[in-house]
């Protein structure tokens, strides 16, 4: 009795260290961002005294992150709904078509989980100035929909399998057709799996800084964490705007997060751990 | 013709049954096909041939054999910073497999038995996974501030003046901060899959072992960790593929150039510097020699996947 004690008392030690330091620079990111520069520097963990929200009024005029969110939401919004479009479609067929063509093509697209399509970004920035998409958002998407290609094909063509194999069969002896099938009966029940890609992708997408940084320079097409990158850059001594800025690109995600941390784990977990 | 001999159906026309069901199957397919082929495999592919051409621009049309590899391996100009960048990385690789997936195994074995907060604590450890890898490193600079930041200003509160340094801008320091600061971000990755792992050992076979007088301790190397190494493998690949990558956290917290003088310059940063952006003062972008450079990463990803693969099977040869 006593040793179950001692080892649960030693399980919430080590889990409270943990966490504050988890916790501790997230929370001087949020509270510093509405200090003055002065109050940071002389009492950088406490509550404002001197509540100012100059910093975000700052970065949201020069920065016009108006701009940089709007931008972000149509990219991450459109290529969302590609990815579950395209990946359930093709999905579909890798879990239900039984032939070599099925099997080879399912083992190509998988492949791509282990191999960052980041290094084929020479030939990238080619391909997008031949297609004259350089320097605005849509060059983004195409390489963002072929991204999240492989996590699509993996988590709902896995899940197609694991339905009933009747309900297929039952469906087609009512003369249904392929399209039907998918449309009207996979659709609908692949919701969760279609969450989890969705969940999955959203946070790739949404920080994504890799691709923005190498295909936009303009400030029309920046996105939050270009323009993160630059403000912060300019902002570096200024750290009632520099926390400001970092804090806006973060706050987005992290309340989604609180509301949805379940599902934001299952999701981003979702390449490695099945269902 | 191949449809004539493997249907063996006697209406083997163009648009038999057979025929139509697979052109209905490629229609599902094509679209995703389409998009992967262009964007993604086509690109990989072809940057292994650009890899092979030089020229300054976007369109690097002299053909120069193995030159740029030549170049990668013997010429000093290029010698020293390409291993420097492929040992930095197999460093960064490394703290991530030691701290990262050490913390997260020991984070699981806390959250697998049952208590009250569980799921809190499960929420807080994975909640940085969240953050853009950018906003983390940035943060974290302001942070490890030699002047100003809160990790000096807490050891100088502590009487320990003598270990507040300039966290980043010491050559040896540079780099095994950086992969800290990146461990912190992902340790919840690992966690959740070896929690994962540990929720699926039988808790009969556990209470077996417990009765017979085994510590917890022995319970965890003889059975536990047995039964997860699948586990292991897939968090190895992964932290394995991910940190092979590895460029935002760098690029936040030691520049393009992985500074001081370097210390912290991984592949993909000096990828970026090469192939990209050009390297300083020229700014022109060598894309021949970038490519070169994204197939030596390639090259070395694949063997490691190929020997995961393989160690994986070896493993478990009646799994496929």
């Amino acid at each position: 009795m006593r040793r179950i004690k001692l080892s649960q008392i030693l399980t919430y030690f080590l889990l409270t260290i943990w966490s504050v330091i988890v916790l501790f620079p997230i929370w001087t990111l949020l509270v510093n961002s509405v200090k003055p520069q002065k109050e940071i520097f002389r009492d950088p963990f406490g509550f404002p005294k001197n509540f100012t929200l100059d910093g975000y009024k700052a970065a949201w005029s020069t920065g016009r992150f108006d701009l940089y969110f709007t931008n972000t939401l149509i990219v991450t919004i459109i290529s969302l709904t590609l990815i579950l479009l395209v990946g359930s479609m093709a999905a579909y067929a890798l879990a239900k078509w039984k032939s070599k063509a099925s099997n080879f093509l399912y083992v190509f697209f998988i492949a791509g989980l282990m191999i960052p399509i980041r290094l084929g970004t020479i030939d990238l920035v080619r391909l997008i100035k031949t297609l004259n998409l350089q320097d605005t958002i849509w060059s983004l998407i195409p390489v963002y929909v072929a991204m999240g290609m492989p996590i699509a094909t993996f988590v709902l063509t896995a899940f197609i399998k694991e339905l009933p194999n009747e309900m297929f069969d039952a469906a087609k002896v009512d003369g249904a057709s392929e399209w039907q099938i998918y449309s009207s009966i996979v659709l609908p029940l692949m919701r969760p799996a279609l969450a989890t890609v969705a969940i999955f992708n959203m946070i790739k997408i949404w920080n994504d800084f890799w691709f923005p940084l190498v295909f936009i320079r303009s400030e029309e097409s920046r996105t939050v964490a270009l323009g993160v990158s630059l403000l912060f850059g300019q902002y570096r001594t200024d750290w009632t705007r520099a926390l400001a800025v970092l804090s806006m690109a973060a706050i987005p995600l992290l309340i989604l997060y609180v509301l949805l941390s379940r599902e934001f784990i299952k999701g981003l977990t979702a390449g490695a751990v099945k269902g | 013709m191949s449809q004539m001999i493997s249907s063996g159906k006697r209406n083997a026309g163009l648009f038999n049954n057979e025929n139509r069901r697979k052109i209905t199957w490629m229609l599902f397919l094509l679209p995703a096909l389409i998009i992967y082929l262009t964007f993604m495999a086509g690109p990989l592919f072809d940057s292994l041939r650009l890899s092979l051409y030089t020229g300054e621009g976007y369109n690097p049309t002299k053909f120069v054999g193995l030159t740029n590899y030549i170049d990668l391996f013997t010429n000093p100009l290029w010698r020293g910073k390409f291993f420097g960048a492929v040992l930095h990385t197999c460093i960064f690789f490394a703290i991530h497999m030691i701290v990262q997936n050490s913390l997260g195994l020991l984070f699981a074995n806390l959250l697998a038995s049952d208590f009250k907060g569980r799921d809190v604590y499960r929420t807080i450890i994975f909640a940085p996974a969240t953050l853009s890898v950018l906003v983390t490193g940035f943060l974290w600079t302001l942070i490890l501030n030699p002047q100003w930041g809160a990790v000096n200003k807490i050891l100088i509160a502590m009487d320990l003046k003598s270990l507040a340094l300039p966290w980043l801008g010491r050559k040896e320091l540079a780099l095994p901060i950086i992969a800290l600061v990146s461990s912190w971000q992902w340790v919840g990755m690992p966690t959740v899959m070896f929690l994962a792992g540990l929720m699926g050992i039988s808790e009969e076979l556990l209470e077996a072992a417990r009765i017979d007088g085994a510590s917890e301790w022995a319970i965890f190397w003889k059975i536990k960790f047995p039964l997860l190494k699948p586990v292991v493998g897939i968090v190895a690949i992964l932290t394995f593929v991910d940190n092979f990558n590895a460029f935002d956290v760098i690029y936040a917290m030691a520049g393009a150039k992985g500074e001081p003088a370097y210390s912290a310059d991984l592949l993909a940063t000096l990828f970026y510097r090469t192939g990209i952006a050009g390297e300083h003062p020229v700014g022109i972008p060598n894309m021949g020699m970038g490519a070169a450079i994204a197939t030596m990463t390639f090259i070395i990803l694949m063997a490691g996947v190929l020997l995961w693969l393989y160690l994986s099977r070896r493993q478990s040869p009646d799994e496929s």
